[in-house]
């Protein structure tokens, strides 16, 4: 296998001892940016350009690497333990994470979180030796219509996931797309629903949004009812580490998500938030132990957190193989190949092949050291809940508007995380979901440019969803995932009766 | 007496504080540039590129970059012209994007408020279409503009930006309507590239950079640059060479705020014509793959003022500016 052979070639590149240093570097410093809400790997690398520019090229690029997985790591953390997602895409990790660390679960979601980001970037990374040229073909093929029916799946199978009631769900849904009209229209240029304010002709920031629902809500919420009850939180409950149940429940959404965050990462415009989503609607269905969630249930983070992962090396694909970069953080990773004479592309493996395998290497590595970086913490970590609540809530408060801030450095930013804090506080207490806010604000924009592209293309024949064929599967797909549980419930209604 | 001494020493102090500063203010200034963008992006890594020639050469004690994000720089620009008025050492790099964006974003503000300095670099817009695509040059293309232009499928970064006014200006050249041409944005190069090698699209438009290593590859056929002549780095003659008469570039410059003295503004255009010259600059230049086009003083205040003119004529015929 010659992809073997040049990834062992690329082992050489990356256990040098400088190269070992430099992604030591990238995943620590990755994993602090990753906690901090707003800053993302996209912006550390960003500021770091300048610095490596005299560094040998290999080593900076392992860096780099090292923060991006680094930062998909540490926006985990927080989203568990303090329900303040670090990056958009650990949101769906923030829903059973966050619950099971308030009943004293933190460790064990901490620790499947650690150890499914391993298993899927290993897999991923592996996805990223062998498959690469032929995905990419895929990837390439995938025009506006098929983009708009996969959003229409995502749509589907997480709009079923919204909780008890569908109105209440469907509801905080049109929040979120109505958010999401918010801002200069990619297609034609105009500001839509901006009010004149400047600056919300850049539309409404997924991370804002994200930290002012989650964090900021959830902080009021807590504030509001302290004079009623005081909820006792309890860091540890039962085993900190894994139990064997635990595995057992961990290790099939750990494929699962990596199946869905590999593929989708890379595909051009895939992102990582969808895998996310899908992940967790899709352990939500097949989950055994349905009642667990939304109290905290072990596979609503082993998946999505396995997705997020996989999706960070799925997006390498694209990038090492076309030089199209698909992501903030792999535009600023080309930037950085830019800035040595590299051009990523289809001539890069040609001329460079030491530097790609040492790359390619270095993220085994990376991994590796994560992992081993991050489980003795979970200890420590969880210690974090043992503050206080009034302490804690402070400082989860401060957390977050330092992160906005340090993003956006615009009072116009802090007021939407105020307004977002109170409507997250006012969904809380009348028995609204979040999440669909967030899945709204992020899909919606996606769906509706992707579609009018489409129509642009094909001169407005609607047709066109239907003559491509991934678009007709993936509509057909999306068609079952509509109907199946209504058949399902049906088929069950009938095993109870035959029981 | 002891009080005379003293008062004469800082008499002498401060007399040689006052010749120092006014000697040095040129070579010793404290630039603060702005980069009316994220970081990462075309103006931010060009403020730190100059960030890094300045200090490097010495000619400035130090350079510090910030970013103000926000609608295609309108939200920098107004902080330039409202929070730094008189500010001799403030820079804010701007770009031919700006142009654009300050017209359809309907800015309060436009460049005139500002006080121009030195244009920097530039880089062309090039047009590719798919290796299989029957369309092999420039007249091709043209045709298949003129007959239909609404099947002439444009990917190309936002809308209102430099590719989609290349894109209008290519259709006015080639005789069709301009308001008729259907142009898609695409977010970023990645996306657009992708819709192009997918064969999407019938034509991609961007800057010569974004496509290189496909063209180099083969993936891509390089239609031509927007350049006036054919330049070393492609094997096309330029669209203008082929007949159609295009002509545009994607510069970056930096302005100072407004209220600014003569001899500030003379400071910083020596700071800036200092910079273009030396030899850390020029290895940037090189590294980046930036073409130079330095320009300073009143030729760079006409450019701007030409390109506003021309750049509100074509966004008003695509009907993205109402007049």
């Amino acid at each position: 296998m010659e992809a073997f052979a040049s990834l062992a070639d690329g082992l050489v590149v990356a256990i040098q001892p400088a190269n070992l240093l430099f992604a030591l570097i990238g995943v620590l410093l990755g994993t602090a940016v990753g906690v901090l809400p707003g800053i993302g790997p996209a912006l550390t690398v960003a500021l770091l350009l300048p610095i490596t520019f005299k560094l040998d090229p290999a080593g900076s690029i392992i860096m780099f690497a090292g923060i991006y997985y680094g930062g998909m790591y540490g926006g985990s953390t927080t989203a568990i333990l303090i329900n303040t997602p670090g990056e958009s895409a650990s949101m769906a990790t923030a829903l059973e994470g966050n619950l099971m660390a308030k009943a004293g679960r933190g460790g064990p979601a901490l620790a499947t979180a650690a150890i499914g980001s391993f298993v899927a970037g290993t897999i991923a990374t592996l996805g990223l030796t062998l498959l690469a040229p032929y995905l990419v073909d895929i990837a390439v093929s995938f025009g506006p219509e098929d983009y708009f029916a996969l959003m229409v799946v995502a749509f589907v199978t997480v709009s079923a996931t919204f909780g008890d009631s569908p109105v209440r769900g469907l509801t905080s849904l049109f929040i979120g797309l109505m958010l999401g009209l918010v801002g200069i229209d990619l297609l034609s240029g105009q500001s839509r629903l901006s009010f004149g304010v400047p600056e919300l002709y850049d539309n409404i920031e997924v991370t804002t949004l994200a930290v002012g629902l989650f964090a900021v809500g959830e902080a009021l919420y807590v504030a509001s009812r302290r004079h009623i009850q005081e909820e006792k939180l309890e860091a540890v409950r039962g085993s900190l580490w894994m139990t064997k149940e635990d595995w057992k429940r961990s290790w099939k959404p750990w494929l699962r998500g990596t199946m869905f965050g590999f593929p989708i990462g890379a595909l051009p415009a895939g992102g990582a938030e969808i895998p996310t989503f899908l992940s967790y609607a899709t352990e939500r269905r097949l989950t055994k132990y349905p009642e667990d969630f939304g109290k905290g249930a072990i596979e609503g983070v082993a998946g999505p957190e396995a997705a997020n992962n996989a999706s960070a090396a799925g997006t390498l694909v694209p990038l090492l193989t076309l030089g199209l970069p698909t992501s903030a953080t792999a535009a600023m990773m080309l930037a950085g190949f830019q800035q040595y004479g590299l051009n990523p592309g289809p001539l890069l493996f040609a001329e460079q092949p030491n530097l790609v395998w040492g790359l390619i290497a270095s993220l085994f590595i990376a991994n590796a050291m994560l992992l081993v970086l991050n489980l003795p913490l979970v200890g420590l970590w969880v210690r974090l809940l043992m503050i206080p609540q009034p302490w804690l809530y402070a400082g989860i408060l401060v957390f977050a508007t330092m992160g906005t801030i340090a993003a956006n450095p615009s009072p116009v930013e802090l007021i939407m995380l105020t307004v977002f804090g109170v409507l997250g506080f006012l969904m809380r207490r009348f028995d609204f979901p979040i999440a669909p806010v967030v899945v709204g604000l992020i899909l919606g924009p996606i769906a509706e440019s992707q579609l009018r592209r489409a129509l642009s293309i094909s001169l407005g024949d609607p047709m066109t969803l239907l003559q491509s064929p991934i678009s007709a599967t993936l509509l057909a797909i999306a068609l079952i995932a509509l109907i199946l549980p209504f058949f399902l419930k049906g088929l069950g209604r009938f095993k109870a009766v035959e029981d | 007496m002891t009080q005379f001494r003293k008062g004469l020493w800082r008499g002498a102090l401060a007399a040689a504080a006052v010749a120092g500063f006014v000697t040095s203010a040129a070579a010793q200034m404290e630039l603060k540039i702005m980069a009316p963008a994220a970081p990462g992006g075309g103006w931010d890594q060009t403020a730190r590129s100059m960030q890094q020639a300045l200090t490097q050469a010495g000619i400035a004690k130090s350079a510090q970059v910030t970013n103000v994000p926000g609608a295609g720089g309108s939200i920098g620009i107004a902080q330039l012209v409202n929070n730094s008025k008189g500010d001799g050492n403030q820079l804010m790099v701007m770009g031919y994007v700006m142009v654009g964006a300050l017209l359809t974003n309907k800015s309060p503000i436009t460049l005139d408020q500002t006080t121009p300095i030195a244009r920097l670099t530039t880089e062309y817009e090039a047009i590719v279409v798919p290796a299989d695509s029957p369309i092999k040059n420039a007249k091709d293309l043209a045709a298949a503009i003129k007959a239909d232009p609404a099947k002439v499928t444009w990917a190309g970064g936002s809308a209102g930006g430099v590719d989609h006014i290349a894109a209008a200006l290519f259709a006015k050249a080639a005789g069709a309507d301009p308001t008729k041409i259907n142009y898609i944005p695409f977010s970023g190069g990645g996306e657009a590239l992708a819709a192009i090698l997918g064969g999407k699209v019938t034509a991609g438009i961007s800057g010569y950079g974004e496509f290189e290593s496909q063209v180099k590859a083969g993936k891509l056929r390089l239609i031509g640059l927007t350049s006036a002549k054919k330049t070393a780095n492609v094997d096309v003659p330029s669209i203008k060479e082929q007949g159609i008469d295009l002509e545009i570039a994607n510069w970056r410059a930096v302005v100072a705020p407004p209220g600014i003295s003569a001899d500030q503004k003379k400071a910083l255009t020596d700071t800036m014509d200092k910079m273009a010259k030396s030899k850390e600059w020029q290895e940037i230049l090189k590294a980046k793959g930036w073409e130079d086009a330095y320009i300073s003083g009143d030729a760079f205040t006409k450019i701007l003022a030409d390109e506003q003119a021309r750049t509100k004529e074509v966004l008003t015929a695509v009907g993205l500016v109402k007049s």
